[in-house]
């Protein structure tokens, strides 16, 4: 009899942790109170747990605190703008999962994320069924826009209810091969990626640049970020004579690669794209970071002066996480939303109209103001008109931003 | 191939790892016959017991005084969980069909390992031994690896000692030979298994800190694949066998690394190697063995209870 009582037990705690596990967004109190009128959510899918939550929590609080600004200026007469954050822990299925969340509520009416561009590949489909626009603040692999032959030239939109404010690695790989040769000197170089949409798309990119301008590679290998053992890729890289590493990927995985790289004697810099560029990576990489590099979208948002008044507020508002890197992109992701649903509700003589999915969606391809990144806007494929780029290294323990500069292909 | 001296070490070493974790599986299911699946978890919070032990003491401790200190944490913490788990989650089940407790023990994983999501959503840093590398002719050897090369065959020593030569440790033999007999001879039972489940999980906690000084990180998943390695790790070896555990971690990390270098060089499997194949070419080789010594490299007993 005990027994089966202790059975009992252990199945309930399992099926409690399995329930956790099912809703990781705890915390999703977004927007302001209801204050009367019409309320508008703004999905935020992001992953808000595990590895790369402090990326995804500065998405989710940048958005929140776009839909707060809105409420307080009453931006859109009779609108309360709220946040509904989801969890996709950087997985696709739960991606999607999310996605098809948000389109069954009929209050969503524009979706802010997510951070992988894997993830986004799952979720494209269902929000395009539902005519719901979906902005990435930090999607940059180009198939997303472009579709999967973009690298042939061939350059085609699958997805009209997908937009990113992010640059794509189009641009931003070969933006790091050609500051590496022609500014930094590497002539030699080990690539290695994690085999996902971003990482292998990333480290393709910046390999063709590369070799065009007369740079070596000295071996390319993949990772597995999910298991922490780089030792035989290191020795690799050692006996290789790169003097510089490639990386195609995210913070988890390179923190730890660039320090085994360094344990191992071998003091060469390892350079990834904005997946690497977060405060997290040089605490996993530790000392021997110093010197490491990245490519991040757009121009450093301290130094904006359109930003200056966003990192103010951010820092008001009182968010226990940093806005980390897309924190800039995802405010005016979700002043996109804001934008559209403003010029939806005018249009309709200041009311939301019954097919206000289809109207908003087209009106986020036009929309045109001026955010905290720059200038905002959308070209044919969905992607941002801005389309800048900063070099970052690690220096003191932290990143200090190097160069800002567009890609001239 | 000239870098093979210095990927047969990283082998090694990703072996011994695997082995210190494999003892725990091995020893449990000699005496029990039950496959822990929560010991891997046991091995993430011995990982975090350290780092706690860690972020306890004052600034600017040196790993010299430090690290003593964080083993000890480690082991008190995975010991109390494990020797909780064998006491709540796994006796009351001794007598049940042998599925029940092996679902328990997945269930105790999941528990586990949420529980510690729930306070560390993402990696925390552990510290590190400061100094640079050891060269030995071409072989270099990074600090944090000093602490596994000197901990594994200290930790098989006194294993192989205690197993041998102490009253407990025979009582151990004697329990897993048959437990009844052993129990007519005096030999609280309940004690040596619930003794095993701590030996186990002391080493798996010494695993976990070199994990952590390794790879400069522990975080809440990280029991689940390398669990897995080690469970594989022990039946290799021959599972029940505790030599067998280390000898096939050891192979285990070898066919690993060695697979992950050297794969791509054979013409026409350009697309096997990379670190993404080591995991496949690890179980693979575990086929292999299933297939052709069931017992396992270094088993003797016919698998008859298995």
């Amino acid at each position: 009899m005990r027994s089966r009582q202790l059975i009992a037990v252990t199945a309930a705690l399992a099926a409690g942790a399995l329930t956790l596990t099912a809703c990781g967004s705890r915390d999703d109190k977004g927007g302001a109170a209801d204050a009367g009128g019409t309320t508008v959510v703004i999905g935020v899918d992001a992953p808000l747990t595990g590895d790369l939550s402090a990326l995804g929590l500065g998405i989710k609080n940048s958005a929140d605190l776009a839909a707060k600004q809105a409420n307080e200026k009453k931006y859109v007469k009779g609108v309360t703008f709220k946040i509904q954050a989801l969890d996709d822990q950087a997985q696709a299925s739960s991606g999607q999962q999310n996605a098809t969340k948000l389109t069954a509520d009929k209050n969503v009416l524009g979706v802010v994320g997510p951070l992988n561009s894997s993830v986004s590949e799952a979720m494209q489909k269902v929000f395009d069924d539902a005519k719901l626009a979906q902005i990435s603040p930090a999607n940059t692999s180009p198939s997303l826009t472009q579709g999967p032959k973009w690298n042939e030239g061939v350059k085609n939109r699958t997805y009209k209810s997908y937009f990113r404010t992010a640059t794509t690695d189009a641009i931003q790989g070969p933006f790091a091969a050609q500051y590496l040769f022609n500014k930094a000197g590497k002539k030699k170089v080990f690539i290695i990626d994690d085999k996902k949409t971003y990482g292998s798309g990333l480290a393709g990119t910046f390999k063709g640049e590369f070799t065009k301008l007369g740079g070596q590679v000295a071996g390319e290998g993949h990772i597995d970020p999910e298991s922490k053992d780089f030792s035989a890729i290191v020795t690799q890289v050692k006996s290789s004579g790169a003097d510089v590493v490639y990386y195609g990927g995210e913070y988890p995985a390179a923190g730890p690669l660039s320090k085994q790289i360094k344990a191992s004697g071998t003091n060469i810099p390892l350079v990834g794209g904005d997946g690497i560029y977060d405060k997290k990576y040089v605490e996993l990489a530790g000392e021997g970071a110093t010197g490491d590099l990245a490519t991040s979208v757009g121009a450093p948002v301290e130094s904006l002066p359109s930003a200056k008044e966003f990192v103010d507020n951010y820092k008001k508002a009182g968010y226990k996480d940093p806005f980390a890197a897309y924190g800039g992109y995802s405010y005016d992701s979700a002043w996109s939303i804001i934008e559209a649903v403003k010029k939806v509700v005018d249009d309709n003589g200041g009311k939301l109209p019954a097919d206000a999915r289809a109207k908003v969606l087209a009106a986020v391809q036009n929309v045109s103001f001026e955010g905290v990144t720059g200038k905002v806007s959308f070209d044919e494929f969905g992607d941002a008109t801005n389309k800048q780029l900063t070099v970052y290294k690690v220096e003191g323990g932290d990143w200090k931003s190097v160069e800002s500069g567009t890609y001239g292909g | 191939m000239h870098e093979l001296p210095q990927q047969l070490v990283n082998g090694l070493l990703l072996g011994s790892m695997y082995g210190l974790v494999a003892i725990g599986y091995t020893m449990v299911y000699g005496i029990v016959q039950l496959i822990n699946f929560a010991h891997g978890e046991i091995f993430m919070i011995g990982g975090f017991g350290a780092f706690w032990v860690w972020t306890a003491l004052p600034g600017g401790t040196t790993m010299w005084v430090a690290l003593p200190l964080m083993i000890i944490g480690a082991i008190i913490v995975a010991t109390l969980v494990a020797v909780g788990a064998e006491r709540f989650a796994y006796r009351p089940l001794r007598n049940a069909p042998r599925l029940a407790p092996l679902i328990t023990a997945i269930g105790l994983s999941i528990v586990l390992q949420q529980a510690v999501w729930a306070w560390y959503p993402s990696s925390v840093v552990f510290p590190e031994i400061s100094g640079g590398p050891f060269h030995l002719g071409s072989i270099t050897i990074q600090t944090g690896d000093v602490f596994l090369l000197i901990a594994a065959p200290l930790s098989m020593a006194f294993l192989g000692f205690f197993v041998k030569k102490t009253r407990s440790g025979r009582g151990m033999q004697a329990t897993a030979q048959d437990p009844d007999t052993a129990k007519l001879m005096g030999i609280n039972t309940d004690r040596i298994i619930m003794m095993a489940f701590a030996l186990g999980a002391a080493f798996a906690a010494i695993g976990a800190v070199a994990y952590g000084l390794k790879y400069g990180e522990v975080n809440f998943k990280m029991g689940f694949l390398l669990g897995l390695k080690a469970f594989t790790a022990a039946v290799l070896g021959g599972i029940g066998n505790i030599y067998g555990a280390m000898i096939g971690g050891i192979v285990l990390g070898l066919a690993e690394t060695l697979t992950t270098a050297y794969i791509a060089d054979v013409p026409g499997m350009q697309q096997l190697g990379g670190q993404s194949w080591g995991n496949t070419w690890a179980f693979v080789l575990l086929i292999l063995v299933l297939l052709f010594r069931p017992q396992g490299l270094m088993g003797e007993r016919v698998a008859d209870r298995a």
